[in-house]
């Protein structure tokens, strides 16, 4: 694929940016989850940045592409990209969990614009996801949609009555991810409730599986393409990554799934970052 | 100074000690062992404890398989997700056969805070109580958490207990009995009866404090079972006074208020009545004292109702 060496940079540039904003944001709100959200923070720049085809001055645009972040949690990485996009003004990112702010703990389609999804508890967003690409075949348009699950989200039994539903529904212009950095709350995924083999589940229930290394822009990009390529079937990018990437004293650390680092944290990983 | 602890580590304490005394005794979570404090549980005893991961549907069915083999699981994990998410699995799987399963649940309420409406149960007491066999439980402090938890496993059936998450004043004595169904009147008073439940209770109390400065004489009630419902107290304190405030936090749909209102209604007794609970809108994110105050459950706001309603009858 013709990703030129520059676009690849400028995106790895673009993604330090993202991940400066979740320190930061995260730090000044005193809560969240930082672990999930750097790690997501490739696959979200890759999207918003290159693949998707959205637009900041008409959020509900009807023929856009769509993201639902399965993994709600995650949502200052998103809303770090949204506010890159322009959808909404920077200031806003600072405002993230306070009273009032457009910026909740968990998506809130209604408060913020260009999310496409409202998510929070987990399992719920691939079945939405596929209403979503039912719905582009239905009208006949050819936006396509994207998730992001968790690997240890994908515990919850709806994950696979939905992965059922996709390819039941061959769903082609459906792409999903799983940010597979092995850490949920209470431990390794595969000490609390193995979900392994991935792969393997996916495609025994009917899905085109890809293997990357979701911190590698070129591959997460040549993921994508190929996913629009498949047809008759719904692609699942199972992407190895590491929870809290960027940030050393986060990278696998189980402790950072749902801790703000406080402000002196925030600046010693922004020196880094 | 009153003692502060949060409710959810004395959940957890409580546990520990249970298990102690009754080996039949397991504990059950879904990936929030540490928020919710089995995790405690879990250290003490690897055997009787399960993760089950992300999956509280699954949890409850698991639960409801170890009680019938006479084991008594306590199953934990945020109320929004065990009465929430696992709702039809808790109905048919626990509560219509009957089950001695225990729905320990700790995060209840707005007091979530920053997480935001996804995470804030404000309406599992209206669901739990909505099941025939369910036994429905709302402590008010850490101390009343661990005679909740107690007494739960003294009973034969499913027993659900809405813990709360941040920490919260120490309003209850270690001495004072705990009864499930038996309400604890913790004030007494002649103007009008507020009946409280959960965190809820600490701030009628606050209030009462300030509506005596004023001159109202405030009942204040613990509703610390919602089902089954002390109606003998209940009428017998609104005999008193023909004035009732219900607070909680939860909507004033199906919870504490409703509960109160069906018994006066139903047993004809006339009253002046005000629900203070969450008014058919979802939480959002915030600081936990904040979001109180936004959702009208503060001392200052039950003050203002007590007030509007004493002088309206004037
Ligand atoms: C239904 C549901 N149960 C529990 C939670 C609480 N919770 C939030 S994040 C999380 C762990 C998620 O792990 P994973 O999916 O691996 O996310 P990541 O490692 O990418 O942060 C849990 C249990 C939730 N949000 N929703
Ligand atoms: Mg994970």
């Amino acid at each position: 694929m013709s990703v030129s060496r520059q676009t690849i940079e400028e995106l790895q540039s673009k993604a330090r940016i993202i991940r400066r904003h979740i320190v930061e944001m995260i730090a000044e709100a005193g809560s969240g989850h930082p672990g999930g959200s750097l790690s997501s923070a490739d696959i979200v720049t890759a999207l918003y940045f290159h693949v998707m085809n959205v637009d900041p001055k008409n959020p509900k645009w009807p023929e856009r592409d769509r993201l639902v972040l399965s993994k709600g949690h995650a949502a200052p990485v998103v809303y770090a990209a949204l506010a890159e996009k322009g959808f909404f003004p920077k200031e806003e990112l600072l405002k993230l969990r306070k009273t009032g702010a457009m910026l909740q703990g968990h998506p809130d389609m209604k408060a913020t614009p260009g999310l496409d999804m409202t998510t929070g508890s987990l399992g719920q967003g691939l079945s939405a996801a596929n209403g979503m690409a039912l719905a582009a075949k239905l009208d006949n348009k050819d936006y396509r949609v994207y998730v992001i699950m968790g690997d240890g989200e994908i515990q919850e039994g709806q994950i696979w009555e939905a992965a059922m539903t996709a390819a039941h529904y061959k769903l082609d212009n459906l792409t999903a991810f799983v940010d597979h950095n092995g850490l949920q709350i209470d431990g390794p995924i595969t000490k609390v409730m193995s979900p392994e083999s991935i792969q393997e589940k996916f495609k025994a229930f009917g899905w085109n599986v890809i293997d990357i290394d979701g911190h590698d822009i070129q591959q997460i990009l040549e993921a994508v393409e190929e996913a629009k390529t498949v047809k008759g079937k719904p692609t699942v990018i199972v992407s190895k990554t590491v929870k809290g990437k960027g940030v050393p004293f986060m990278e696998n650390q189980v402790g950072w799934h749902g801790k703000a680092p406080t402000l002196d944290q925030a600046k010693e990983a922004l020196e880094i970052l | 100074m009153t003692n502060m602890k949060s409710p959810r580590i004395a959940y957890g304490e409580a546990l520990v000690e249970l298990g102690e005394k009754n080996e039949l005794v397991v504990a059950l979570d879904a990936d929030l062992a540490h928020a919710t404090q089995t995790a405690l549980f879990g250290e003490r005893f690897k055997d009787r404890f399960f993760n089950l991961g992300i999956a509280e549907q699954n949890m409850m069915g698991v639960a409801a398989g170890l009680s019938l083999c006479g084991f008594i699981p306590f199953a934990s994990t945020f109320a929004i997700f065990g009465a929430g998410r696992a709702f039809e699995q808790i109905r048919n799987s626990i509560c219509y056969p009957k089950l001695n399963v225990k729905i320990a649940v700790t995060h209840g309420g707005v007091t979530v805070g920053e997480d935001g409406a996804s995470h804030q149960a404000i309406e599992d007491i209206s669901l739990m109580r909505s099941l025939p066999n369910m036994t429905v439980i709302v402590p008010c402090d850490a101390i009343e958490t661990k005679k909740a938890v107690f007494a739960a496993a003294d009973i034969e059936g499913p027993v659900y207990i809405r813990i709360a998450r941040p920490v919260a004043p120490i309003i209850t004595k270690e001495e004072d009995n705990f009864e499930i169904g038996k309400a604890k009147v913790l004030k007494e008073g002649k103007d009008v009866s507020i009946f409280a439940t959960g965190l809820m209770v600490a701030k009628a109390l606050e209030a009462a404090v300030t509506l005596g400065d004023r001159g109202i004489d405030a009942t204040v009630i613990n509703i610390h079972t919602i089902k089954p419902l002390d109606e003998d107290l209940i009428l017998k304190e609104v005999a008193k006074t023909s004035k009732v405030i219900t607070v909680e936090e939860h909507t004033i749909l199906g919870g504490l208020g409703s509960a109160v209102a069906e018994v006066l209604v139903e047993k004809g007794m006339k009253a002046q009545m005000k629900r203070i609970g969450i008014n058919d809108t979802f939480g959002q994110s915030g600081d936990p004292e904040q979001l109180l105050e936004h959702y009208g459950l503060s001392a200052q706001n039950i003050v203002k109702v007590a007030e509007e309603m004493v002088e309206n009858l004037k």
